[in-house]
């Protein structure tokens, strides 16, 4: 967290987990959020 | 026979094309007109800025398609619009001028039944010193903007390798810009790109924009349901510039670039500036001036037009305060609201006010962002234009039916944070509807089911994929409508 010094403004903001990191690019949970996305994305289409 | 003339060959003024050749078949005539000879995928051009991709793979050549699709495509600029025709021409006619090589300079006039205006912005970086690629700063606007930013790039990475540091000031080159979205994928795929060619701790990252807050996008930001809150994109976006150890310069109005040293305006009046190596900052945008004139040669080009040349439709267009907007301002055909067989698409139409709220300096300097106009609803309005249109000359109906008011639309958007199959990610959001509806979202503005955002792989695998998906669909290739808008 260097990147972290007192109340500058990088001080505040919530960052990642390592966890949350990880399943942002890990293989398998990216197809299941892949399914999800489109199908939120699709949502969006037929509301037209 | 009836004659549809469509100005501009983006996004929108291509989707009208391909739809209203659909709708009418062969007894109808569709014509496009426009300047450049490619059409291009602008939303991969931040790829062409950083060098994962050539201007190539972002463009093709019009003409095949159109002469495929038996639509007559002249190379040129619209420069006026006659909706009365003149003293010589009894029918309504568009004025253009020839760009290709083989008529350039040659004017020309096109009379039309049915006119849409699709002509997008122009890039107006006369509006801020020294802005521009002419100039002391760069753009990805377009594919030769954009390859050329990848040039400058390319250089600063050699620097860093041989141990130098670079300041990187990325963002909106003026207090009005919008498409606050495009320069922040362009910021953090050069984040992305600085550390795959490992010089990252070389470069200082620095962010510039007119927006309140970070996340605002000139939409006044958006509401998300997550880990048992509702919140504010702000809280978001700050956290994804931290995780990535860049630096932010919000509330500004940029108001001159120098060679290494912007000079900014902020919404507390004071006037600071900021010294960098390489500058990439958006331009506002403004219509592309076209004339109007009307029978007697009067020039009515406000009567068409609002100040900012952007063609007038049928919004609300009355100056009230924030708190006064409502969902019904915005426009819901893009009908001209005097000459009917008019309409205008995607950038094209003037929007009646932002989105985000506007804020004004102690000097009087306007600093937020207009609103955004994004490649979907652009798609969306040319469609129902189109298909209006098609009912209309086929005397299905004499006023257009179909509406795609951006109070009552929504938007997918996926926003490129680094490019590779493994290891990229992007942010894809949902919003609905696109204009806040205070009256029926009370706390939020929108509906907060349909307003969504997560960022990971599996965006830039879907960001990767429409990009060839819309540009098979503008190739007009078999099967073409079933790619959404
Ligand atoms: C760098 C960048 C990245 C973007 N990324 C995204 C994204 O990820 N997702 C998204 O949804 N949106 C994105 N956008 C926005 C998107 O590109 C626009 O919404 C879209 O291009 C608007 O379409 P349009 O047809 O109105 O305008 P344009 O696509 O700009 O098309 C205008 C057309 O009119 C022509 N023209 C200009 N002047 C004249 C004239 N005088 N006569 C006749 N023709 C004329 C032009 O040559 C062009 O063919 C991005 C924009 C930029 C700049």
């Amino acid at each position: 967290m260097s990147l972290r010094k007192p109340y500058e403004q990088s001080y505040f903001p919530p960052v990642p987990t390592k966890l949350t990191k990880f399943f942002r690019t890990n293989f398998i949970y990216q197809l299941f959020r892949f399914i999800i996305i489109n199908i939120k994305m699709l949502r969006m289409v037929r509301k037209h | 026979m009836a004659r549809l003339l469509i100005l501009g060959a983006g996004i929108a003024g291509q989707t009208a094309a391909l739809h209203a050749k659909h709708k009418l078949g062969t007894k109808h005539e569709i014509v496009v007109v426009s300047p450049n000879s490619k059409w291009n995928w602008i939303p991969s051009n931040i790829w062409v800025g950083t060098g994962y991709m050539k201007p190539e793979q972002v463009t093709f050549e019009l003409k095949p398609v159109y002469d495929k699709k038996e639509i007559l495509f002249h190379q040129a600029k619209a420069v006026s619009i006659h909706p009365e025709g003149d003293k010589s021409i009894s029918k309504p006619f568009v004025t253009i001028e020839y760009t290709s090589s083989d008529k350039k300079g040659i004017i020309e006039k096109i009379t039309y039944d049915y006119l849409i205006n699709a002509t997008g912005p122009k890039l107006n970086f006369d509006a801020t010193k020294g802005l521009g690629p002419e100039r002391n700063s760069l753009s990805v606007c377009t594919y030769s903007h954009a390859a050329q930013t990848a040039v400058a790039l390319k250089e600063s990475i050699q620097r860093m390798k041989k141990g130098e540091s670079q300041t990187f000031l990325i963002g909106t080159g003026h207090g009005n810009c919008t498409c606050q979205g495009a320069a922040f994928e362009y910021l953090f795929n050069l984040e992305f790109e600085l550390r795959r060619q490992k010089v990252r701790d070389k470069a200082r990252l620095i962010w510039i924009s007119n927006e309140f807050e970070l996340g605002d996008f000139g939409i006044g930001g958006m509401f998300i349901k997550r880990g048992g809150y509702i919140t504010h994109s702000r809280i978001f976006t700050e956290s994804l510039y931290t995780e990535r150890g860049i630096e932010w310069i919000v509330q500004s109005h940029v108001k001159e670039v120098m060679d290494g040293e912007t000079v900014y305006e902020n919404l507390s009046g004071e006037e600071k500036s900021v010294k960098h190596n390489f500058a990439m900052l958006l331009p506002p945008f403004s219509g592309v001036g076209l004339k109007a004139f009307n029978k007697n040669d009067d020039d009515i080009t406000s009567d068409l037009f609002a100040p900012n040349g952007f063609m007038i439709v049928d919004g609300d267009y009355t100056k009230k305060p924030y708190e006064q907007w409502n969902p019904s301002d915005w426009p819901e055909t893009y009908q001209h609201p005097k000459y009917k067989n008019i309409f205008a698409a995607g950038i094209a139409f003037a929007p009646p006010h932002s989105i985000s709220k506007p804020m004004t300096n102690p000097n009087g300097t306007p600093i937020f962002p207009t609103p955004p106009r994004t490649g979907m609803p652009s798609g969306v309005m040319a469609r129902q234009i189109a298909y209006n249109i098609s009912d209309m000359i086929k005397g299905k109906s004499d006023v257009p039916t179909r509406k795609a008011s951006l109070a009552k639309m929504g938007a997918a958007c996926i926003a490129s944070a680094g490019a590779n199959f493994f290891r990229g990610t992007a942010v894809s959001m949902t919003i609905y509807p696109i204009i806040p509806d205070f009256n029926k979202y009370p706390d939020t503005g929108r509906d907060i089911s349909y307003t969504t955002g997560e960022i990971g792989l599996a965006g830039h695998w879907i960001k990767h994929f429409l990009h060839y998906a819309f540009i098979y669909k503008a190739k007009a290739n078999p099967f073409w409508r079933i790619v959404p808008e």
